[in-house]
């Protein structure tokens, strides 16, 4: 078959006409979904274009621009959920979500719960994630580990284009509440993305690459640093499995564990923090039901405990790198 | 607008009804019969009634902590609000969510809600609802004098009234925020001026008086309807008990509620124009007392006779699916 390469933003997009398409229940709102140009044509199709040409195809009723208003846009979002449309509200970066936090952790997250299973919240939130772009600390952060923490909520981390379109329309078609967390330093990148609608399932990690000396766990961006510290481990005879968690809730934990079995040692690198994160949670995963598995020490490769910060140099040296993945997984060989 | 001698009778029933229902919870309350937290709506009942009155199903309401009279007057089964409040497997939410999350979403009642301002963005959401479904449902947002001073009230009326939603925000200002008057928390004297700044029309009605809610909320309702957009109305109202069941009332006198029970009580006020009027004799409104006793009496012992929640049901609908 032709090889179909579309960039990240390009998959976005992709599903979310495909899932507009299929359901006339599928809205998009946000600020500047459409950014402009009145109510036929887009002018910014959202500010790095994941939405573009949605209102020219689907009109102002399904594609809504929305005020600089969080609270209200995400509640919204959530209240039209519960009677009966399957919204996917789009909140500009996960740094704003301080502003709407209420609205995702009292009300989406629980109304199902409260209401005795006599609701439902098919939400989707859309939001971009991650450093690497000189945005600085309020527009750089990796805060996926906070919705994860909630009951209620699932998130999902992709970290190439096909997943980004497959576990988009999985998550549109769900009916809980999903936060789905885009790397924004991928969105230019490209891979091979089929044009038929596909489903990339919810709770499924996938293996991206296979190797029998150690686990690499890792998700979004730093999937593809983790790929790129396993180049350099086998070329000094060290076969990594690197695996890619995809969704952190709901958790593959079968798969993190399968890895394990077959490694017995285990590296986690996540771009966010270190306290109560992923890597953290991963390790206390392996700590709980894996430590008959393990042959030697757990290592972490997270960013600091710090703000993003500004400047190239140190943003770079925030970002965890291939080479301190490399240096982690010798680490954790030698014990 | 004309009402027969049955609306009437059958508006009585709703606001006896809560009247009877809070002064019977605060009595288990204090009895030590019901767990958690309560917050009584009596002394509003004519806000409830006379808005919840041009109501259909289909048509949704949000509530606040203060939920019970919203959840009455939309119809929600008052064995099973009891049977929740009391934290029974019978409850209307299977005892997960108590007094202050009482909800039915096939009567239209999206929730009382924990969060002061929070239900006002998800009535905006139910509203954009029924305009991309075509429903021809309109939702009402319930909430106090002190929700106006949050941001989601401020978000959610300026987003209703650029996409003219089919929505009315309606105040239900008590004179104060949990303990804090709202001569305090607030610099103006009527919160209805606020809707100036959302290009909407804002609406003073006595909270205390069903006919002037009626009017002035089905006014709004058709307006919402016809796809005019948000109306807000203020209605000025009193809470007879405190913020919570024991709260001691330290930041009021007795004076003060008691002169409003005497002059201004919605049922007593009520029941004095109806009779008065002739539609309705005062014989039949005692008629309606007893059968609102007994079936207070009934969800009350309803309630208590019901089983807890297995304790298997924990973990039960956190989600629609989540595989393990």
């Amino acid at each position: 078959m032709a090889s179909r390469k579309r960039a990240f933003v390009q998959a976005i997009n992709e599903a979310l006409f495909q899932a507009m398409e299929h359901d006339p229940l599928v809205i998009v709102l946000g600020e500047d979904v459409a950014g402009g140009a009145g109510q036929k044509e887009d002018a910014w199709g959202g500010v790095m274009g994941a939405t573009k040409g949605l209102i020219g195809r689907f009109g102002a009723d399904r594609v809504i621009d929305t005020p600089i208003s969080e609270t209200g846009l995400i509640g919204m979002a959530v209240g039209a959920a519960a009677t009966g449309l399957r919204p996917v509200a789009e909140l500009m970066f996960m740094d704003f979500i301080g502003v709407c936090f209420d609205q995702l952790l009292n009300q989406a997250a629980k109304l199902r719960y409260m209401f005795g299973g006599k609701a439902k919240v098919p939400l989707v939130v859309r939001t971009m994630i991650g450093a690497g772009v000189r945005a600085a600390a309020q527009h750089s952060q990796s805060l996926h580990a906070l919705t994860t923490a909630i009951p209620g909520l699932k998130t999902v981390v992709p970290s190439n284009p096909y997943d980004a379109k497959g576990l988009l329309l999985a998550a549109i078609a769900d009916d809980d509440p999903v936060i789905f967390c885009e790397p924004k330093s991928l969105y230019t990148v490209s891979g091979e993305v089929p044009e038929e609608p596909y489903i990339v399932p919810l709770g499924k990690a996938a293996i991206a690459r296979q190797g029998g000396s150690v686990t690499i766990v890792a998700c979004g961006r730093m999937v593809d640093t983790s790929l790129a510290a396993a180049k350099t481990l086998a070329g000094m005879g060290i076969e990594a499995e690197v695996v890619d968690l995809r969704t952190l809730s709901p958790l593959d934990e079968e798969t993190v564990l399968q890895s394990l079995g077959k490694t017995g040692y285990l590296v986690v690198v996540d771009e966010a923090p270190p306290r109560c994160g992923m890597a953290t949670d991963i390790a206390a995963l392996a700590a709980d039901k894996g430590f008959d598995l393990l042959r030697g020490p757990i290592r972490r490769v997270t960013a600091p405990h710090s703000p993003v910060p500004f400047s190239p140099i140190l943003e770079d040296a925030y970002i965890p790198s291939p080479a301190q993945v490399v240096e982690a997984v010798h680490s954790a060989l030698e014990g | 607008m004309e009402f027969s001698g049955d609306r009437l009778v059958e508006t009585y029933r709703t606001m006896r009804t809560i009247r009877s229902f809070e002064q019977t919870l605060n009595e288990l309350s204090q009895a030590g019969r019901v767990p958690g937290f309560l917050h009584l709506y009596a002394g509003e009942e004519a806000i409830a009634a006379g808005v919840c009155s041009s109501l259909a199903d289909g048509d949704y309401v949000t509530s606040t902590h203060r939920g019970h009279g919203h959840s009455i007057a939309k119809g929600v089964d008052l064995n099973a609000m009891m049977a929740e409040i009391f934290g029974k497997s019978t409850g209307i939410c299977r005892g997960k969510g108590g007094s202050m999350h009482i909800a039915d979403v096939s009567k239209g009642m999206l929730g009382a809600n924990g969060i002061v301002g929070a239900g006002i963005p998800l009535a905006i959401g139910a509203a954009l609802s029924a305009k991309v479904r075509k429903s021809g449902g309109v939702t009402i947002a319930f909430f106090g004098d002190g929700a106006t001073n949050q941001g989601a009230f401020h978000e959610s009326l300026n987003i209703a009234s650029i996409l003219k939603l089919p929505v009315v925000f309606v105040i239900e200002n008590n004179g104060y925020g949990e303990a804090t008057p709202v001569e305090y928390h607030v610099n103006i004297p009527d919160l209805a001026v606020r809707a100036t700044s959302y290009g909407i029309p804002g609406v003073i009605a006595d909270g205390m008086d069903f006919f002037d809610v009626f009017e002035k909320a089905s006014t709004a309702i058709e307006r919402a309807r016809r796809g005019d957009g948000p109306t807000l109305i203020e209605c000025k109202t009193y809470r007879y008990f405190g913020h919570y069941v024991g709260d001691p009332l330290t930041y009021r006198s007795k004076e003060e509620t008691e002169k409003v029970r005497s002059s201004r009580d919605p049922i007593d006020n009520f029941e004095k124009r109806v009779v008065s009027g002739g539609k309705v004799s005062a014989s039949a409104l005692r008629a309606v007392d007893d059968q609102v006793s007994k079936a207070i009496a009934e969800a009350v012992k309803f309630a208590e006779a019901s089983p807890p929640p297995s304790v298997s049901e924990l973990l039960t609908d956190v989600y629609v699916n989540y595989p393990s």
